[in-house]
């Protein structure tokens, strides 16, 4: 039997890759932009199991919402990383250094 | 689905969600936030299928003067109590203190930049149209009654200002700014919406009201704490608190100067606005437990912004970290809790707001040979060449820096006041130590201007409007001082509005 404790540690699992995969990856933004991803799928996982084991509805409810701004989000993204790649002709993380810090 | 196994809005006897509030009166509350969206929706088609450039400025004028009406009707909503959609909007003194204080600044702003974007050949549509969407996601948030809510309003508010931060494409800067301001803005988010999630499933509910019940709670469970923890540092890096402010000065520098200053001002206010809300509404129980968080931030926050902004030399960066150091003093008055707390954040924000409206409206305008330009080596011995703004500027500085006959120490006053109401008299120590040390910074840039050495010629091109602004403002910090301008009395309703 599937308890919810396996859902939050997978979900709390996703959500540290997540969180690695910003902070560790030193490659690529597009990479960056998957790890948000992860980090969003990890919060659905969480909602959606707490709302099956408490019987509520709400947190399918909050899930939706979270699909469609994450939607949102990575169109945004793209398209601040399309334009980036424009002006700056690469999409490497060691190239966003115009700026210090 | 059979209808007993799960129950939509568990709250709903709460708020009379259950009587089905009328569609024509959810549209009656939510009247503000609906007008501006409409608004923004009807500007959008219109001015795509125009393609004038005369509608351009008639957009920029257009949204100012919604922004005016808009915060002119809210304020005439009286003090009456309104919640929709099962709480999870709350319509109060509170929230509408704050509103107006995000529409002002924002209308200002946008007929700031007019001059600017024109000259730097960003005039486009899309501006005062982004704006007001991120106007309508901080007005969501100060208002939000629910995580849902809360979520939505800062997501709206955040994905406009990323693509603000980024407008002028064409530049490596700005598209850097951009893109470093999105990633660090969706990673917290994530921690914010994560914390949401363990905050449900500890709590069983998202409204902030059956949330409060949970952590008045004696034993608190240790998910519960986490979600705590968690909401608290996604907030902290919308506020940019130390140790999540890596993105100010980045983005701060790089984005387009009056982006930079709409970044400091409305975002601020409601990510300030949202915290409080958070903090008392849905975890007013657990003080305890969040005060500690908001100490260290605050404390963080207030000398770091001091000391890192000694060594810069761009004025964009310098203010991205007087800002950083300004969001350590809101703080303390937020962590100090209570009616009093509350109120002591409530005036250091709007007279934050004021000031650095005013000190924006200089940065906009500076330029060398029609290049925007923001190292505070070209303000040497501008007083030679300007003795107007020059003392203007200083009124802001000395004001930024919190000297005592100005409006800037009243906000540092009034916060200290209420931390040592409290008793935390390590804080307050610690605020005083970083005002003295921030004074450096300021008066820095005072004697670049005064006493500088070799004259640069900044242009002589400051708008009209531009100009007023900040000699209003300067004025401000004086005359303010008689009585704030009724603030004191206006956010002790307001704060009681959230307190109680």
């Amino acid at each position: 039997m599937v308890s919810l404790e396996h859902y939050l540690l997978m979900s709390a699992t996703l959500f540290i890759i997540g969180i690695f995969g910003i902070f560790v990856n030193r490659k690529n933004i597009i990479i960056i932009l998957m790890s948000i991803e992860i980090i969003l799928m990890a919060v659905n996982i969480n909602l959606v199991a707490f709302s099956s084991f408490m019987n509520d509805l709400v947190g399918q409810v909050f899930t939706l919402f979270v699909l469609t701004v994450a939607a949102a989000e990575a169109a945004i993204g793209l398209a601040i990383l399309v334009c980036f790649y424009r002006s700056k002709g690469s999409i490497l993380v060691d190239d966003v250094n115009m700026m210090k810090g | 689905m059979n209808g007993s196994s799960y129950n939509i809005f568990n709250s709903s006897n709460y708020f009379g969600w259950s009587e089905t509030q009328g569609v024509l009166e959810v549209i009656q509350i939510l009247l503000p936030e609906i007008v501006l969206a409409v608004f923004s929706m009807i500007v959008l088609l219109g001015a795509v299928y125009s393609r004038k450039n005369k509608t351009t400025s008639i957009v920029f004028w257009g949204t100012a003067t919604t922004f005016l009406l808009v915060s002119i009707f809210i304020i005439f909503r009286g003090a009456a109590v309104y919640t929709a959609f099962g709480g999870a909007f709350i319509d109060d003194l509170f929230s509408r203190y704050l509103k107006v204080l995000i529409l002002l600044s924002a209308a200002i702003i946008l007929m700031l930049s007019q001059d600017f974007l024109k000259r730097n050949n960003l005039f486009k549509f899309e501006y005062p149209i982004l704006m007001t969407l991120s106007v309508v996601g901080m007005m969501m948030m100060v208002s939000a009654g629910d995580l849902m809510s809360l979520y939505m309003g800062l997501e709206l508010q955040s994905l406009s200002l990323y693509v603000l931060a980024s407008f002028s494409r064409d530049s490596v800067r700005s598209t850097e700014a951009g893109l470093k301001y999105f990633v660090l803005g969706a990673l917290s988010s994530g921690m914010l919406l994560y914390g949401s999630s363990l905050i449900y499933g500890y709590s069983g509910s998202t409204v902030f009201s059956e949330i409060f019940i949970t952590a008045s709670a004696n034993e608190k469970s240790l998910g519960f704490v986490f979600g705590l923890v968690f909401i608290t540092i996604g907030m902290a890096f919308k506020v940019s608190a130390v140790p999540f402010h890596m993105w100010t000065p980045d983005v701060y520098e790089g984005a387009p100067t009056p982006v930079t200053a709409f970044l400091a001002t409305a975002p601020k206010v409601a990510a300030m606005g949202l915290f409080a809300r958070v903090v008392h509404d849905a975890f007013g129980g657990a003080f305890n437990d969040w005060s500690q968080i908001l100490i260290l931030l605050s404390v963080l926050s207030m000398l770091f912004g001091s000391i890192a902004a000694i060594g810069q030399k761009d004025i964009k960066r310098l203010m991205a970290y007087s800002s950083i150091s300004h969001m350590g003093f809101a703080l303390m008055g937020l962590t100090s809790g209570g009616l009093e707390g509350v109120q002591s954040m409530l005036i250091y924000m709007a007279i934050y707001v004021m000031m650095n409206i005013g000190t924006f409206a200089f940065i906009i305008s500076m330029e060398v040979d029609g290049k925007p330009v923001s190292e505070i080596n070209s303000l040497q011995m501008y007083s030679k060449t300007n003795p107007g703004r020059s003392m203007a500027l200083l009124i802001l500085m000395f004001s930024l820096a919190g000297i005592p006959p100005l409006l800037g120490f009243f906000g540092k006053f009034y916060v200290l006041k209420a931390a040592i109401t409290s008793e935390l008299y390590l804080l307050a120590t610690a605020g005083v130590i970083a005002s003295v040390i921030g004074a450096f910074y300021y008066l820095r840039i005072i004697y670049y201007i005064y006493f500088g050495e070799n004259p640069r010629a900044l242009d002589q091109t400051h708008s009209l409007f531009n100009q007023t602004v900040l000699v209003i403002s300067a004025l401000a910090m004086v005359l303010g001082v008689v009585n704030l301008f009724g603030l004191e009395f206006v956010s002790e309703i307001a704060a009681n509005a959230l307190v109680n």
